[in-house]
């Protein structure tokens, strides 16, 4: 069963959060491990939300372009995500609790859905 | 009742007993929580039919686990798409726990922990835990269920189908936590029960003050857990503090429907049987290791059930018991309880300013005992317009017409002597 863990960033302008918990080597244990378990399916960190930029096509079929400016990250944002493949959702949450971000941000665990 | 109903009726009733136990087996063979619930009611429906002709079988829930299960096979024939994905779904759960050894001469394991903690998960939704333990593993039907929640039947339907859909797509394990993992999740399952007790001792809404029928429930599902968990001291808590508290039930309320407090409580209605088992669950529940909450919570009850009356009461014991509860939880309601057994202790006016201390509590705010108990202290102490005007504060937060007779009643004794 294919979960997604979508890990959410905290704002950085939060002055509790500025002095991020986990450095670089937590980030690059966790990804060592979910890789030594064989369960990863794929797993991407995203650039910075600042660079973001948002496409929508109205009923005119026009295209409409935004994005979010330089003050973006002022509310919690989707900093990267791990596509895992474990047994079940408590294999899925244990994984999700190890992850560096659920401890400075916290980390959404979605199944991948098998409907089409 | 016509003889046939009558009859279905009675057999209802003890499938009702044996329900949970036979979903949980089936839940734990096919891995499916909907396909269980279906082949355990076509089951029951069958041995309706069945039995009262070629008798009841020596053993009525193997025979019934016997049927579902032909009839799961037999669905699971005629559609090989659903049996393929359950098939893919039951070696991936094998994976995550190797099977247990089948246990010698038992041909019905009690499979039913697994369907508690399922039922209890954190990953559903607090108000759905309760309604889907209720269904699974007390049996009652989605009316029931709504009926004791006090919800529209559609409503809780939805809820259940909402629940069970996460269980199967998000795939909620039926398994055990581990010795490890076991403290972090023992209390949502109990919470669960708590809950479902809760709301058949005090109706959060309604016209009735309390509903027995729902609290029972509670207990019946406690003992089950009680039995599957001996050692669990909170469990054996938790079901002392339910015998404690319910064996008051008919002194509890007055003919009019209004509520009876613990001081002013005939006390030779209690049920003695049932205080006596609770009292013999309490010394288990509280050695052998720090207490737990509901341990405490039990222990207290225990105090005021061995009293013969509020005089008598051991209020230094049991403000020392509430001091315990507060390192182990800090709620605000152990708090207010806590200062109203000060007040038994001390005199109300000691009662009166811990209770002010709580007075900018934002999870006070809303619940009608606090305004009540600085009402009833305000008007020991000969404070009468005060005491009116929080007992006006307690009618509007009040929740069922019982309380508000009550309320009212008192509201009339201060305002005669203001």
């Amino acid at each position: 069963m294919k979960y997604m863990l979508l890990i959410q960033t905290p704002p950085t302008s939060d002055p509790t959060t500025i002095e991020s918990q986990c450095t670089v080597e937590d980030w690059i244990t966790y990804d060592k491990s979910v890789r030594d378990a064989g369960i990863l399916v794929d797993s991407h960190s995203l650039a910075d939300l600042t660079t973001a930029t948002t496409v929508r096509v109205d009923a005119a079929g026009e295209r409409h372009i935004t994005t979010d400016g330089p003050f973006a990250e002022t509310r919690e944002y989707l900093g990267g995500y791990y596509v895992i493949d474990v047994p079940d959702l408590d294999a899925a949450l244990d994984w999700a609790a190890r992850c560096p971000g659920a401890r400075d941000g916290s980390v959404v665990v979605r199944p991948v859905s098998d409907e089409y | 009742m016509g003889e046939r109903a009558a009859a279905r009726a009675s057999v209802e009733a003890m499938f009702r007993e044996e329900y949970g136990r036979l979903l949980a087996s089936l839940v734990h063979r096919f891995g499916d929580l909907d396909l269980a619930e279906e082949v355990a009611s076509e089951a029951v429906e069958a041995a309706l039919v069945h039995w009262p002709v070629d008798g009841v079988p020596d053993r009525p829930g193997a025979w019934l686990l016997t049927t579902a299960r032909r009839k799961a096979v037999d669905r699971l024939r005629r559609d090989r798409a659903y049996a393929a994905r359950l098939a893919v779904m039951q070696v991936e759960a094998d994976r995550a726990v190797p099977a247990p050894p089948p246990e010698a001469g038992d041909d019905l394991p009690d499979e039913r922990l697994r369907l508690f903690f399922t039922c209890a998960h954190p990953a559903l939704p607090a108000e759905d835990r309760a309604a889907l333990t209720l269904r699974c593993l007390a049996g009652l039907t989605t009316p029931e269920v709504a009926r004791a929640f006090l919800v529209p039947t559609a409503t809780m339907a939805q809820r259940i189908v909402r629940a069970k859909k996460k269980i199967r797509q998000a795939r909620i394990p039926f398994r055990v936590p581990g010795a490890d993992e076991l403290p972090e999740r023992l209390p949502g399952v109990l919470g669960v029960l708590y809950s479902v007790f809760t709301e058949g001792y005090a109706a959060s809404s309604g016209p009735d003050l309390q509903r027995p029928d729902v609290a029972e429930e509670a207990i019946r599902l406690a003992r089950i857990l009680h039995r599957l968990l001996p050692a669990e001291r909170e469990v054996t808590g938790l079901l002392a503090l339910m015998l404690l508290v319910h064996a008051r039930r008919d002194a509890r309320t007055a003919p009019d429907g209004s509520p009876v407090l613990l001081d002013e409580q005939d006390r030779s209605r209690w049920d003695r049987p049932m205080v006596e088992e609770g009292l013999g669950l309490v010394p288990v529940a509280l050695t052998g290791g720090p207490p737990g909450p509901y341990g405490v919570q039990a222990a207290i009850a225990a105090l005021h059930d061995e009293a013969a009356d509020a005089a008598s009461t051991d209020w230094p014991q049991i403000v020392a018991l509430y001091d315990v509860l507060l390192a182990l939880t800090a709620s605000p309601v152990v708090a207010l309880n806590r200062a109203v057994a000060v007040a038994m202790r001390d005199g109300p006016r000691a009662g009166l300013a811990l209770l002010d201390e709580l007075a900018d509590e934002p999870r006070l705010r809303g619940h009608h005992p606090y305004p009540m108990a600085r009402a009833d202290l305000l008007h020991r102490l000969g404070r009468h317009a005060e005491a009116a005007d929080a007992y006006r504060q307690a009618l509007d937060l009040a929740g069922t017409d019982a309380e508000r007779t009550l309320l009212r009643r008192r509201l009339t004794q201060v305002t005669d002597q203001h």
